[in-house]
């Protein structure tokens, strides 16, 4: 039987039931190399003896998806990954602040140019549109225009689990 | 060593602390945690190997960023950093599509009104940093990850944000 990638790098004998085993095979030796500059073989095995076997796997490929983050950038390793990922949330929620406040000045616009008459026939009753369907976004800011509402409106509640 | 008393660091590890230190500039001894948890995760090796192998100028964010990883990886045993990461890419996926349809709607209108004018193209800003994050030089995320799989709180903290993990 092959030892294990962890146990041929540590130059020892590969116990039946060797807690790196399932999840550093022979044939992929870099995996453990790299976990093991990053942790240290005995912090790894902590790791892992601590959780469900279950969830040793997924915490295993974790450590590793880390580790090669730290190799690539040994001063911010995926942290810098996790700052540049809120910079792109931040813009994005800029972009679409913009985009959502000219739809409602597009719309608003239009609503002023028509006769009364014609936004009333133009209205039926209307079947609530799904959200993610564009006509949504449309029924959402007339109702606050109607409503009077201001700016905040337009931003629905789940907005708030966007910032820390 | 800080003045006369020793770093954290050399008080958890039970040892002299030398003037030269490597630890003493980052880990102060009135903040014993911070150098606790960095020690249970990466252990106190490995870390003096990784600053020591850094110019002194990026020492300190480097000790940052290790903290932030250790005090990730003791929320979420399991995911870790990785799991925040799922979250955040997820967030930006939602944000882009809702944006895409934001902009559609946007070019619907205007063709409402103004059909014969020639419509501006669509701001569309080439996303190449989630291009980068998706098709990175690292290897991609586990497949099974998820961002509704993440044990972690939904408030990811920002590591340029949040003091109580960023020094």
């Amino acid at each position: 039987m092959s030892r294990c990638a962890a146990c041929k790098y540590l130059r020892r004998r590969c116990a039946s039931d060797c807690i790196f085993s399932p999840y550093f095979p022979p044939n992929n030796p870099q995996r453990f190399a790299c976990v093991h500059r990053i942790y240290g073989a005995s912090n790894i095995g902590k790791m892992l003896q601590q959780l469900p076997i279950h969830r040793r796997a997924e915490a295993a490929d974790c450590l590793y998806y880390e580790a090669q983050c730290r190799m690539k950038d040994p001063v911010y390793g995926c942290v810098g990954l996790i700052t540049l990922l809120h910079q792109e949330i931040h813009d994005a929620q800029s972009q679409l602040a913009k985009a959502q406040a000219e739809i409602a000045f597009l719309n608003a616009s239009s609503a002023q140019e028509e006769p009364p008459q014609q936004q009333q026939q133009q209205h039926p009753a209307i079947e609530p549109a799904k959200q993610g369907d564009p006509q949504y976004y449309v029924q959402q800011i007339e109702a606050i225009l109607e409503n009077g509402d201001g700016p905040s409106s337009l931003y629905g509640p789940s907005t708030a689990t966007w910032f820390c | 060593m800080v003045g006369n008393s020793p770093c954290a660091s050399c008080k958890l590890l039970r040892r002299r602390c030398a003037k030269d230190c490597v630890f003493a500039p980052y880990f102060p001894p009135d903040d014993p945690h911070k150098f606790a948890i960095v020690h249970k995760v990466f252990g106190a090796s490995n870390v003096s190997k990784m600053l020591q192998e850094l110019p002194v100028h990026q020492r300190a964010d480097a000790v940052s960023s290790l903290v932030y990883e250790a005090n990730a990886r003791t929320r979420d045993p399991v995911y870790g950093c990785v799991g925040a990461i799922s979250y955040l890419q997820n967030q930006v996926s939602q944000l882009q599509m809702q944006l895409a349809v934001a902009q559609t709607e946007i070019l619907c209108i205007q063709m409402q009104q103004e059909p014969a004018v020639p419509l501006p193209m669509p701001i569309m800003e080439p996303n190449d940093k989630s291009l980068f994050l998706s098709s990175n030089n690292f290897n991609s995320l586990p497949q099974y990850l998820g961002f509704a799989s993440s044990s972690s709180s939904n408030v990811i903290p920002d590591p340029l944000k949040r003091e109580s993990l960023w020094t």
